[in-house]
């Protein structure tokens, strides 16, 4: 498969306000051993922690005025 | 019974713009002249639907209507000139940034105390509001992401790989059942509508022609590329926290599962939609083109103000207890 990612380091996007940017499929362990998937081709995971559907990014970061 | 239709039903004039376009759909009659088009309201009732009605062609026609008439030169002059005078009254009346950094700035803050159509839905909407929303929208909806599938071929590089992927996700995924348009499709037969496409055309208001007007027109000018990519980040910058007031609203009323997945599934998507189109789509073609930062600029200020101009009319008509639609939904939920 020419287009295969399955060999290629797979690169997570950080940035100083928002959400940590990874390429999916990805699952994730939360602190109660429960596990959750997300298979978009792109995943925000909340870094926030205010987010209602938490890991995943709802946008809750953004400043309020 | 009649059978489905797969094309959709030509709608009633709203004044002699309109109605000459029709008839000339119809195969008979002359189109309007100059004079006539720059005599009519540019955000009203009869300009935005004869626009409405040329636009159409391109998507999925009228029934009864030549597939041809897309690439008609009368119609397409006709269509120039309807498209001149919302453009020249767009950037007369919605710019209000010059850079895209100031334009984005203003709606990625959210207000504490919004007082926009999602936050009146959400707070005090009644079924029929959300019957009344659906409806519009669903002009929108029924065929989500397909205008700003037609900027692909005019992106390179970055731009183009990460606008395709978002559009992939509008199209469901590869999913014939997740494609957003047939979840709109589901939460519209939650609130008892009608999903046959174009099935409220007579009803939409002008204002909510406005506002896909100005997607189609982005949509089919290579020469708005940019303003179409700033139109579709506004669109995904301001879906996450609008889609989670409505879910909100969907709930409380009861609405129903799929009117619910709907709004919860386009937080989370839209979320994730709105880093890809800021960094990548608009990322990647600024490096690529940055003399189009203005008109991504302007993207984005018009569809701030289209959508401006549709809420207004929303929340008028139903603070004064109007149904905002033309003609009522076949209903037996509004008083």
């Amino acid at each position: 498969m020419p287009n295969s990612p399955s060999d290629a380091a797979r690169r997570v996007t950080v940035q100083r306000k928002g959400p940590l940017l990874l390429e999916g499929p990805v699952e994730v362990e939360l602190e109660d051993g429960t596990v959750v998937s997300s298979d978009r081709f792109r995943v925000a995971l909340c870094t926030c922690r205010r987010s209602r559907r938490y890991p995943w990014c709802d946008t809750s970061h953004r400043d309020r005025a | 019974m009649e059978h489905a239709r797969s094309e959709p039903l030509l709608p009633e004039p709203r004044g002699p713009l309109s109605r000459a376009v029709l008839n000339h759909l119809r195969g008979t009659g002359p189109l309007p002249d100059g004079e006539e088009v720059a005599a009519a309201p540019v955000y009203g009732d009869d300009l935005q639907l004869a626009l409405y009605l040329c636009y159409e062609l391109h998507y999925r026609g009228f029934a009864g209507v030549s597939p041809d008439l897309e690439w008609e030169p009368e119609l397409l002059r006709t269509r120039a000139a309807l498209e001149r005078r919302f453009l020249t009254a767009l950037r007369a009346d919605a710019s209000r940034h010059d850079t895209v950094d100031d334009a984005l700035a203003g709606i990625l803050v959210e207000p504490v105390d919004g007082t926009g159509v999602s936050h009146f839905l959400r707070d005090k909407g009644e079924l029929w509001q959300l019957r009344e929303y659906a409806a519009q929208r669903s002009l929108y909806h029924l065929k989500e992401a397909d205008p700003h599938a037609w900027v692909l071929p005019r992106l390179r590089g970055r731009a183009k790989a990460a606008m395709a992927a978002v559009e992939f996700d509008e199209f469901g995924g590869g999913r014939a059942d997740r494609v957003h348009a047939r979840l709109f499709a589901e939460l519209m037969t939650d609130l008892g509508l009608d999903t046959t496409y174009g099935r409220y055309l007579d009803a939409a208001c002008a204002e909510l022609l406005v506002t896909v007007n100005l997607m189609s027109l982005f949509g089919l000018h290579r020469s708005l590329r940019g303003a179409l990519v700033g139109h579709f980040a506004t669109v995904e910058i301001t879906s996450s926290p609008g889609s989670r007031r409505l879910a909100e609203a969907m709930r409380r009323t009861g609405a129903g599962p799929a009117a619910e997945h709907f709004y919860d599934e386009h937080v989370e998507a839209d979320a994730v939609h709105e880093q890809v189109v800021r960094h990548d789509v608009i990322g990647g073609l600024l490096e690529d083109e940055p003399h189009l930062a203005p008109d991504i600029a302007f993207g984005v200020d018009a569809t701030v103000f289209t959508e401006d101009l549709l809420g207004d009319r929303l929340l008028a008509d139903w603070q004064a207890g109007r149904s905002s639609l033309r003609t009522p939904p076949a209903s037996e939920v509004h008083p």
